[in-house]
């Protein structure tokens, strides 16, 4: 099953984790994230691996794609 | 070094470094503070004329350097813009009219606590306070949007800028205030200061090391790690402070502080609900300036004109209290803030989700 995608790329902390954490309340199953800096990636993954997801990144030039599952 | 570790060692370090900038010559429980940096630097330009407060401070050029190099090191440097450049300026030139109320950044705060300046707990209380508000605007749906890509040049701009600073500094040209006496008079030497600054930013730029994400991210998220760097700078200050003779604790007499506990909290809810909103203290905003981000160098400018300021129409407190103007500013300051986070609300606080969903929450 493909994952839904959250563009959250160029948002000030703490919106990137913030936006994922809604993400995850409405698709608990699994999303996609784009980020677009270390930032924000090392954050994110951070807070799903905290919640016991599994997190796979992808360079995606500038950008990163973060697959979150469980 | 993206670890916890990590953070606790950079927390570790940049204690060390602020004890050793005092023990070097930098005025008492100010071995580091970003807020006072820049208005000294301000001072030095001469946009104020407070005559104790004069310096381009090397510490502030240092840590945007050794940030911007870390940053080109590691590929994390990006040129990007355009989240509402002029609104973080304004959030910029109120923290530091908070700031500058309680007379200290959040990272001086935690350098005031470990020398035993119990009047910080007040300015800690009403940190955490604003950051609370700040939490639950966020909660909300505040946004400032995102930023989008810029050209390369314009992100060197920031660092180029500091090297002039540097250059003003040791060129020292007729037209550059230094003070005689006061806070601006007390520095280490130019090059200890640099060096010190250059190793602050390299390592806060590896870490992202942010005291307002701190607090922020353990009370949204239960998240320990950034507030694990804040509290191993207390920590090891207040270690450094015991050795070296410099923690004195106690409420009256404190070096540059004022017993004013009201205003030492309102001071700091201003400059943490400031922070919040902006995404992180005024430390990270250089990090995040010197990594190319254009709205963050903004944000500095709004931090030099708001020391300015302060200093200009007397909004600054000092070591004798807050003054009349200083309150009203501070006042001014929560309105124009909070208005800021109210007006930055997505219209709904829904998160679209790419693969046609769109998800309400």
């Amino acid at each position: 099953m493909a994952l839904n995608t959250l563009d959250v790329r160029g948002r000030s902390c703490p919106e990137p984790v913030l936006l994922t954490r809604r993400a995850l309340e409405q698709a608990p199953n699994g999303v996609q994230v784009l980020v677009g800096n270390s930032t924000a990636r090392d954050n994110v993954r951070r807070f799903a691996e905290s919640k016991g997801y599994k997190v796979q990144i992808q360079d995606q030039g500038e950008d990163f794609l973060l697959s979150i599952t469980r | 070094m993206s670890g916890r570790k990590g953070m606790i060692l950079v927390g570790a370090m940049v204690g060390i470094l602020a004890v050793a900038l005092v023990a070097f010559g930098n005025p008492v429980n100010m071995g580091i503070c970003i807020v006072c940096f820049i208005r000294d630097t301000a001072g030095a330009l001469g946009l104020h004329r407070a005559g104790v407060v004069q310096y381009i401070r090397p510490e502030i050029v240092g840590i945007a350097l050794g940030a911007w190099l870390m940053s080109l090191k590691g590929g994390d440097f990006r040129t990007r813009g355009g989240s509402a450049p002029f609104t973080r300026f304004i959030l910029g030139f109120f923290v530091v009219i908070g700031a500058l109320m309680f007379l200290g950044c959040p990272l001086r705060m935690v350098l005031r606590l470990a020398g035993g300046d119990l009047t910080a707990v007040f300015g800690l209380l009403g940190f955490t306070a604003g950051i609370l508000v700040g939490v639950a605007f966020l909660n909300k749906g505040f946004t400032l949007n995102r930023t989008y890509n810029m050209s390369k040049v314009e992100g060197f701009m920031f660092p180029a800028m500091q090297v002039a600073l540097l250059i003003l500094l040791i060129t020292a040209p007729a037209f550059i205030f230094f003070s005689s006496e006061g806070p601006g008079s007390l520095h280490a030497p130019v090059a200890i200061s640099l060096i010190a600054g250059l190793l602050l930013g390299a390592a806060a730029q590896r870490t992202r090391l942010c005291m307002v994400g701190g607090i922020r991210d353990f009370v949204m998220f239960k998240d320990t790690h950034l507030i694990s760097g804040f509290l191993a700078i207390l920590v090891v200050a207040l270690i450094g402070n015991v050795i070296t003779g410099n923690f004195r604790l106690g409420f009256s007499g404190q070096p540059v502080a004022h017993t004013d506990w009201l205003w030492n909290f309102m001071g700091m809810l201003l400059a943490g609900l400031g922070s919040v909103l902006l995404g992180g203290c005024p430390l990270r905003q250089i990090i995040l300036a010197a990594e190319g981000n254009i709205d963050s160098a903004i944000t500095f400018l709004g931090m030099l004109v708001g020391a300015a300021f302060a200093h200009n129409f007397g909004l600054a407190a000092s070591g004798a209290g807050a003054t009349a103007n200083g309150k009203v500013a501070t006042i001014i300051g929560l309105a124009v803030v909070a208005a800021i986070g109210l007006m930055n609300m997505e219209r709904s606080a829904e998160v679209t989700l790419k693969g046609d969903v769109s998800i309400g929450s």
